[in-house]
């Protein structure tokens, strides 16, 4: 047996999985998605990651953006290194691509703010 | 001078709720912020998990702002950013509030103020460290203000001081950025952030985390060269003989939060020393009429939802604000209670639908709240467990007992067992 916190939400329940044969018994969580996450740590743990970019733009000299969704745990420094080579020098907007399906993934890094729009206005 | 019914000082996600929701019932809403940005600390906390109970999704700090800030220019409410409150007098016609900006020296009349002013972080001359005094000692929020906002990592190893919820994001946040986080120190036996992050931030990336342990010192002329560590006993005092010296070019304190209460104080507005806040009624208005406080000022809120909910009753009332007489109950929280807000009600206000944000003293598990009237029980929630980090809120209809200005009005918790 193994106990896990979940990160799905603040509430930050603590759960029992069980691996009985084929099937991952999960107690402790309060939701569905706890019991997910739980399933998911297990096999093949998930995290998104939060960071910023490099601009051109001295009023705003990093943009922060995030994974679109969740990429593999031990790919998290692999990623890192990707975002950390751009460096955006067009006024994009929340919501835009910086890399499109990074490492092959199957994900995309966007941008998570208008800062750079509302800095020129 | 340009006269406003309700004027919001801070453009925070509480200050931003609150002038939306004066907006929507009707009140002609200004809205002054310091910076030159809207959106208070959100700008600079890039990491996700905010908007869960809001929004159910998760969302980074800019994106849960810019939805209220969208808003905020869609409803077209006036705004002053760059603009610092220097004073504020309560006269017979309203509110007249000082305003300093690029533009010069101004007055505006108010009817009614929100007060949405945030909260500091306790720095590190609040607690006492010995030593030098080199650059490298800085609080967790300046860090990531140098991280996420200007693209500087202000470390390449470090020391952090404290388990709060921003010194656990930026233990994750350097380290994903390359630098080195040696350990999170805690003087405390229990952790003060959110077990979540801990799990998250300090395990994920194999950042140990010592509790009961402080830094008794710090060494370095120009720059930070090393602190010293020592564990403490149940009352925070280091233990002689357990001192270790670790080398880092920065401490990053993450010690508290304390609301910021200022211009709340020079209005004359009674603080409840539990939380550091305004005294408040289930309205959100102060002991002094007309004047409204949510968000962190109020108290320091774990998540940014109740933030925008506390702004949201504020504003509105605020809209509202009528001269009249309060009737006044106290809303007493038993030592169980960290604290508990509102800390009043007003009798001659609609108290059905009250939302009541309170924390246990202690790390409790299976327990029951209780809310006393006169000593007898009226109402009973149970909890599996109450956190002091988290947060717990709660409506209740006080308009179903009969409640006088003489009644005893209390928040109690039963405990089945401690952990």
């Amino acid at each position: 047996m193994r106990e896990l916190v979940c990160i799905v939400c603040p509430r930050g329940c603590t759960m029992q999985v069980e691996k009985d044969g084929e099937e991952t018994k999960v107690s402790g969580n309060a939701c569905k998605r706890g019991a997910q996450f739980a399933k998911s740590e297990l096999t093949n743990p998930t995290r998104t990651i939060c960071t910023t970019v490099r601009t051109t733009f001295k009023d705003a000299p990093v943009l922060p953006v995030r994974v679109s969704a969740e990429i593999p745990k031990d790919r998290i420094f692999d990623v890192m290194h990707e975002i950390n080579e751009v460096k955006v020098d067009s006024r994009v907007g929340r919501g835009d691509v910086i890399i499109e399906n990074v490492l092959g993934l199957g994900v995309d890094i966007i941008a998570t703010s208008d800062l750079l729009r509302e800095a020129k206005a | 001078m340009l006269s406003y019914d309700v004027v919001v000082i801070g453009g925070g996600p509480a200050g931003l709720a609150a002038a939306i929701s004066a907006d929507k019932a009707g009140a002609k809403t200004l809205l002054v912020e310091r910076e030159a940005r809207l959106g208070g600390i959100l700008k600079q906390c890039i990491h996700d998990g905010f908007g869960l109970v809001r929004f159910q999704e998760k969302l980074s700090g800019p994106e849960y702002a810019e939805r209220f800030i969208d808003e905020f220019h869609k409803a077209n409410i006036d705004a002053l950013t760059l603009t610092f409150v220097t004073r504020i007098e309560k006269k017979s016609d309203g509110f007249h509030v000082a305003l300093v900006n690029r533009d010069g020296v101004e007055t505006v009349l108010a009817r009614s103020l929100v007060l949405a002013t945030g909260c500091r972080e306790r720095t590190a001359k609040q607690v006492s460290i010995h030593g030098t005094r080199p650059s490298g000692v800085f609080t967790a929020g300046t860090a990531q203000h140098f991280t996420n906002l200007l693209g500087e990592l202000p470390t390449k190893k470090c020391v952090i001081l404290g388990s709060g919820d921003i010194g656990l994001i930026m233990a994750r946040r350097l380290t994903l950025e390359g630098a080195e986080v040696v350990g999170v120190y805690e003087a405390k036996p229990t952790p003060s952030g959110l077990t979540r992050n801990i799990h998250q931030c300090l395990h994920d990336y194999h950042i140990p985390l010592y509790l009961s342990h402080t830094v008794t010192q710090v060494f370095g002329a120009d720059r930070l060269t090393a602190v010293e560590i020592a564990e403490v006993d149940n009352k925070m005092r280091p233990l002689a003989g357990t001192e270790q010296i670790v080398e880092c070019d920065a401490l990053i304190l993450s010690v508290g939060l304390i609301p910021e209460n200022e211009l709340a104080e020079s209005l004359g507005v009674k603080l409840d020393p539990k939380t550091k806040g305004p005294v408040c009624d289930g309205q959100l208005m102060t002991t002094v009429d007309g004047i409204f406080s949510c968000g962190n000022a109020l108290h320091v809120n774990d998540l940014v939802d109740y933030v925008s909910e506390s702004g949201e009753l504020a504003g509105e009332n605020a809209a509202h604000y009528k001269t009249s007489a309060r009737k006044m109950v106290p809303l007493e929280s038993s030592g169980a209670l960290l604290y508990a807000v509102p800390q009043c009600l007003n009798l001659n206000e609609d108290n059905s639908k009250t939302i009541v944000y309170f924390r246990s003293r202690e790390i409790l598990e299976k327990c029951t709240l209780h809310l006393k009237i006169d000593g007898e029980t009226v109402l009973s929630k149970k909890y599996p467990f109450l956190r002091p980090p988290e947060m717990e809120k709660l409506v209740i209809d006080f308009s179903k007992y009969p409640l006088t200005e003489t009644s005893k009005v209390e928040l109690d918790i039963e405990v089945t067992e401690n952990a």
